[in-house]
C-alpha cells in the first residue's frame, strides 16, 4: 500500500515537472499579457518632449519601436529602429541582439502604440527585458490610446517604409 | 477618488463605442488582398452587401475580444446580406491561421499591409472597423474596442427582415 502510494507521489511530481517545462516554453510566452502599469512613471516619457528632444539639436536617444512591422512601415518615428514585437520570443531576440553590444549607458526609447497603454502586449516585456540587461538611460513614450492619435494626429515627426 | 474613477471608466467607454466620423460617407475604397488560404479577395466582390471591414491583429486584446461576437453575427445576419472581413495586420501568417482556427472564424481573414492601411487613412492602433453599405459607402469607422451591443443594433436597422 505504502509502495503504490510513493508511486502515485512520484508520478504527481512528474506531471507537476512536465507542466513547470511546459509552461516556461517560448510558445506560453505570448500568452502572458505584462500591464504597461507596471513600468515605474520616472521611467516614462511623454510625446510631446520626445518630439521636442527630436527638433532640438541635442544629442538623440536610440529610439527603438517593439510592436507590428506592419504598423512600423506605415508610420513610425524618424531615425527610430524597428526592433519588435516582445511579445513574442522573436520580437525579445530582436531587441536582445540589437542592444546586446550597446554600453549600458547609451540613451534608449521604447515605443510601440499598437494599442491602448493598458493593452499593449509589447512595450512592458520590454522595458523589463532593458531594465534587468542593466541599461540605465531607459525611457518608455507613454502612448495613452495609439501611436495614430497620439503622435501622427499631433503632428509630430513622422516617417514611412520598413 | 472613486468618483474620479468612475468618471474616467464611463469616459472611457463612451469614446470606446462611439463611431470616429472621419472618412464616412466616402466611398470604400477597394482592395485585393490574400486570403489565408493565399486566394484574392476583392472588396468590391461584396457589393450588395452590407460589409463590416475589421482590422485586427493577434497581438491585440481588444481585436481578439472582438472576433467571436463577428463570427456569430456572420452566422446570424449572414443570409440577410451581412458579410464580415477580417485584414490582419500581423507581420506573419501562422499566427492568424492559428488564431482563425481557436476560434472557429466563419469569415474571410486575409492579411494586410501598410499599403492597405494607408489607403483605409492610416490603421495606426487597433482594432479599426468600417461599417460598408451595399452600395460600397462607409457609413461608420470606429477606433478602439467597439460597443457590440449597439453595433449589433445598428446591423439589424441596416438589414432586410429576414425571409420567412
Amino acid at each position: 500500500m505504502k509502495s503504490l502510494a510513493a508511486a502515485a507521489h512520484r508520478h504527481l511530481l512528474f506531471l507537476a515537472a512536465l507542466m513547470t517545462l511546459a509552461l516556461a516554453h517560448p510558445a506560453f510566452a505570448q500568452s502572458e499579457h505584462i500591464p504597461a502599469s507596471s513600468i515605474p512613471t520616472a521611467d516614462l516619457i511623454q510625446p510631446a518632449d520626445l518630439a521636442a528632444t527630436l527638433q532640438s539639436t541635442s544629442p538623440k536617444p536610440l529610439i527603438l519601436q517593439v510592436g507590428s512591422h506592419v504598423l512600423f512601415a506605415e508610420a513610425h518615428i524618424p531615425g527610430s529602429e524597428y526592433a519588435g514585437p516582445t511579445n513574442q520570443p522573436t520580437g525579445i531576440q530582436i531587441l536582445k541582439d540589437r542592444t546586446a553590444v550597446l554600453p549600458k549607458d547609451t540613451p534608449i526609447v521604447l515605443y510601440c502604440g499598437c494599442c491602448p497603454w493598458e493593452r499593449c502586449p509589447n512595450i512592458a516585456p520590454a522595458y523589463n527585458l532593458l531594465h534587468a540587461a542593466g541599461f540605465t538611460h531607459l525611457k518608455v513614450l507613454y502612448i495613452a490610446d495609439n501611436f495614430g492619435t497620439d503622435w501622427v494626429a499631433k503632428k509630430y515627426p513622422v516617417a514611412k517604409g520598413r | 477618488m472613486k468618483s474620479r474613477n468612475l468618471f474616467l471608466a464611463t469616459a472611457m467607454l463612451f469614446t470606446a463605442s462611439m463611431p470616429v466620423p472621419a472618412q464616412t460617407h466616402k466611398t470604400a475604397p477597394d482592395f485585393t488582398a490574400r486570403s489565408l488560404e493565399d486566394k484574392p479577395i476583392h472588396l468590391s466582390d461584396y457589393r450588395g452587401k452590407l460589409v463590416l471591414l475589421n482590422f485586427w491583429a493577434t497581438w491585440c486584446g481588444p481585436c481578439i475580444s472582438e472576433i467571436p461576437r463577428f463570427s456569430t453575427w456572420q452566422t446570424k445576419f449572414g443570409p440577410q446580406g451581412f458579410q464580415v472581413l477580417g485584414v490582419s495586420m500581423d507581420d506573419d501568417k501562422p499566427p492568424v491561421q492559428k488564431t482563425a482556427l481557436k476560434y472557429h472564424l466563419t469569415y474571410p481573414i486575409m492579411m494586410g499591409d501598410e499599403h492597405l492601411g494607408e489607403l483605409y487613412g492610416g490603421i495606426l492602433g487597433l482594432p479599426i472597423t468600417y461599417l460598408i453599405s451595399p452600395q460600397g459607402k462607409i457609413l461608420a469607422r470606429y477606433q478602439g474596442e467597439t460597443n457590440l451591443d449597439q453595433l449589433e443594433k445598428r446591423l439589424a436597422t441596416l438589414l432586410p427582415p429576414k425571409k420567412p
